[in-house]
């Protein structure tokens, strides 16, 4: 009976092992190869091409010793802090909370004007940006009609350009997380909060927030995740210029391992923003338990 | 080695996102459709080089010679698969095929400076036996047949042309500031005093372009900072010791040049400089409308200006003017060029190597090879082409450049290489917008060197 009973057990599994199948396939094998290929000298040409060697921790233990590598961490930080974690995830809230109470015709504006940005595919965003931000471009054309003098946005402030596109490009996700968490707060105990004389800031602080805390750490992680990996938009922007100065990790990597051709070096970075995207997925999966208890 | 072809909008503007959007799409259609090509048959080749919206005779010249070579070889297909992209993301693109022999084209585009670590890598056929067959061999100059010769001195690929860098000057603008033409400077301080006077003359106009900074790549050193270091009396890499060279005086004389030029403005902006695109607005924009006197460009450039080119300009055969680049003091040999140039070379792995170099013969035959070297502006490699009437007549330059073929220089193509040249270019950027002194740049660059190959392979000065 008991036997019977787990053998159907496993059997229901069986329509998820394909499904499984195909995420060690393409999700968990490269993964595994690029960390694989992080500890040899791998190349796209010369000698090591074809027949790379084990090197060991070489590759990190240059990492330690290369200026641009902290510069770039930095650099990363600084990208998600501010237009992931500030950028896209406060404005997504703010415009959802702001579209609950405004009259339907202007939500429904304002959330096809945002969503707009996100459904571009990313080259397209990307190219929207740079013809935006460029020294002749929209944004310096709108200030000098207002008699203003703009800047050459993309060389004197790269970092802060690559922030304000990818804000643009991703607040609508968080806006559509956060309009789903707002309407599944309860009316009646905003109500009750209202009754019982509390003010506007209060009822977010402590009504709205601890009630949508899940959707909250949900969002952060998933924007985080996304924003670590951004490569498009600032390739096509800054291409990591002036100097470095927007280089994150996806565009060191990116340059050490297909402008150099040293395929191993570029996956220990690789490896290196695996390590940092955990690090931020456990905080919030701890957010997220927090709230459970 | 700069006709990537971007397509940038001006400006934002709906119609053009819409055209974007739709094009992206159709990109993405198409290669859906790629992908459910028929299974390969034993008799297939396939042909991998690059095609860009500026740089369509290589597409010409493979069309062609497909055509005739299934007409003559039946049974056999062949399929062409052109890479839109830049130099650099061409290159990328091919190593990645190349990596493996499921991918490996049989026949393709390379760059010389890729050949030497090419071969290293396993990744090109040896030609030699090959190359004792074919009469039109013979008909080669010997400094493109040593253009494909690997470390080991076997041949590994055929060069299709070649290419030189000189001083190209818009001649009325050197005129309005009192300048002779034909201007012919003999040291780097003649440039200078040429550039103040068209500065003084107008100052709205750029009197003197040399690239600088990682963005323009490839075009930073081949076509602005090899040609002042060439013209010292340093140099970049010991040929004899192979050893790359740190410490030089002429390594700092050239980021000062560099310095002087941008900090007198007599150059483009430092931030122009540093835009990927800032050689189409010198060919484009800034010499057809008299906005530059002078620029530092590769022999292909009437490519960009003659008919069908990306930007047609009936007037340079009568504007312009092209001079050599001096060397710093006028000392010998009295000049400076730099050259590089593409080959069609076999893959190691190719299933029908026989087959494969007989198409390579068929592209690079003399009628070919005359079509194409007139098309994409190229220095010829056959001396049966570079007799031919077509040819000299092409443009009025064609004797100018080809002739700085004596004065040349070759970009040492070691598997190094490419991180070096990307010190070089971290070096100018720093220099022209001011972050680091020339001295202090050429320490940098000093360091990066040696981080990055080595001290056992870097000669101190």
């Amino acid at each position: 009976m008991v036997a019977r009973k787990s053998v159907r057990q496993q059997l229901r599994l069986l329509p998820v092992v394909p499904s499984v199948l195909l995420m060690l396939l393409f999700l968990a094998a490269p993964v595994l190869w690029s960390f694989h290929a992080s500890f040899t000298n791998a190349a796209l040409t010369g000698r090591n091409a074809r027949n790379p060697a084990w090197t060991g921790l070489d590759n990190y233990s240059r990492l330690l010793s290369d200026a641009a590598f902290p510069a770039s961490v930095v650099l990363t930080m600084v990208f998600v802090v501010a237009s992931a974690i500030v950028g896209q995830n406060l404005l997504g809230l703010l415009i959802a909370g702001l579209m609950t109470r405004a009259r339907k015709s202007v939500s429904t504006l304002v959330g096809t004007a945002v969503v707009a940005a996100w459904v571009l595919p990313e080259i397209v965003a990307a190219f929207a940006a740079y013809a935006y931000f460029s020294n002749d471009g929209t944004l310096n054309q709108l200030l000098g009609g207002a008699g203003l003098a703009g800047a050459d946005w993309l060389y004197a402030f790269p970092m802060v350009a690559v922030v304000l596109a990818n804000t643009w490009r991703g607040t609508a996700f968080s806006m559509l997380v956060y309009r789903a968490a707002l309407a599944d707060v309860p009316r009646d105990i905003s109500e009750a909060a209202l009754m019982d004389g509390a003010a506007g800031w209060q009822r977010l602080v402590f009504i709205t927030l601890p009630l949508i805390r899940s959707s909250i750490a949900t969002n952060l992680m998933l924007v985080t995740l996304q924003t670590l990996a951004v490569f498009t938009l600032i390739w096509v922007m800054t291409a990591g210029g002036p100097s470095n100065a927007s280089t994150t990790l996806p565009v060191l990597a990116y340059q050490e391992a297909f402008k150099f051709g040293d395929i191993g070096y570029g996956t220990a970075i690789a490896s290196v923003l695996i390590v940092l995207g955990l690090v931020f997925g456990i905080a919030y999966v701890r957010l997220l338990k927090g709230d459970r208890r | 080695m700069h006709r990537p072809a971007k397509l940038l909008p001006a400006k934002f503007h709906p119609a053009r996102l819409l055209v974007a959007v739709l094009s992206a799409v159709g990109l993405l259609a198409t290669a859906a459709c790629s992908a459910e090509q028929p299974a390969a048959e034993n008799r297939t080749l396939k042909i991998v080089y690059q095609k860009t919206d500026s740089f369509s005779a290589l597409d010409t010249l493979f069309k062609d010679a497909k055509r005739d070579f299934e007409a003559a070889n039946q049974g056999t297909t062949v399929e062409l698969q052109p890479i839109e992209a830049n130099d650099d993301d061409y290159g990328t693109k091919l190593a990645l095929a190349l990596r493996s022999a499921e991918t490996a084209p049989d026949v393709f585009y390379e760059d010389t400076f890729k050949v030497r670590s090419d071969v290293d890598a396993g990744y090109l056929l040896k030609l030699d036996s090959y190359l004792e067959k074919w009469d039109d061999w013979k008909s080669f100059n010997e400094a493109a047949k040593a253009a494909g010769t690997g470390d080991d001195g076997g041949i590994y690929a055929v060069p299709l042309g070649t290419d030189t860098r000189a001083i190209w000057y818009n001649k009325k603008v050197l005129q309005k500031a009192g300048i002779a033409v034909p201007w012919q400077p003999r040291t780097w301080d003649d440039i200078l005093d040429a550039a103040r006077k068209m500065k003084a003359a107008d100052p709205e106009v750029v009197p003197f372009n040399m690239y600088a900074g990682k963005a323009t790549g490839e075009g930073t050193v081949m076509q602005s900072f090899y040609e002042l270091l060439y013209g010292t009396d340093s140099e970049l890499y010991d040929q004899q010791e192979k050893k790359w060279v740190v410490g030089s005086q002429g390594f700092t004389d050239s980021l000062a040049f560099l310095k002087t030029l941008y900090d007198e403005k007599l150059a483009v902006t430092p931030a122009e400089a540093l835009d990927a695109n800032v050689w189409k607005k010198v060919f484009g924009e800034w010499l057809p409308q008299g906005k530059m006197g002078a620029t530092v460009e590769g022999s292909y450039t009437p490519s960009f200006w003659q008919k069908g080119g990306s930007y047609e300009w009936a007037g340079y055969t009568e504007d312009m003017g092209v001079a050599r680049f001096p060397t710093q003091r006028g000392q010998e040999p009295g000049g400076v060029s730099m050259s590089g140039g593409w080959t069609l070379a076999v893959g190691a792995d190719s299933k029908n190597p026989d087959l494969a170099f007989k198409f390579l013969t068929e592209a690079l035959n003399k009628k070919n090879s005359l079509s194409f070297t007139v098309a994409s502006s190229q220095i010829a490699v056959r001396t049966d082409v570079a007799s031919e009437p077509d040819y000299l007549a092409a443009n009025p330059f064609v004797k100018d450049v080809s002739e700085l073929v004596s004065v040349t220089h070759y970009r040492p193509a070691t598997a190094d290489y490419p991180r070096i040249s990307a010190a070089v270019q971290v070096a100018t950027e720093a220099v022209i917008t001011g972050a680091l002194s020339p001295q202090e740049a050429a320490e940098q660059y000093d360091k990066t060197v040696r981080d990055q190959v080595g001290d056992a392979k870097v000669l101190q000065k």
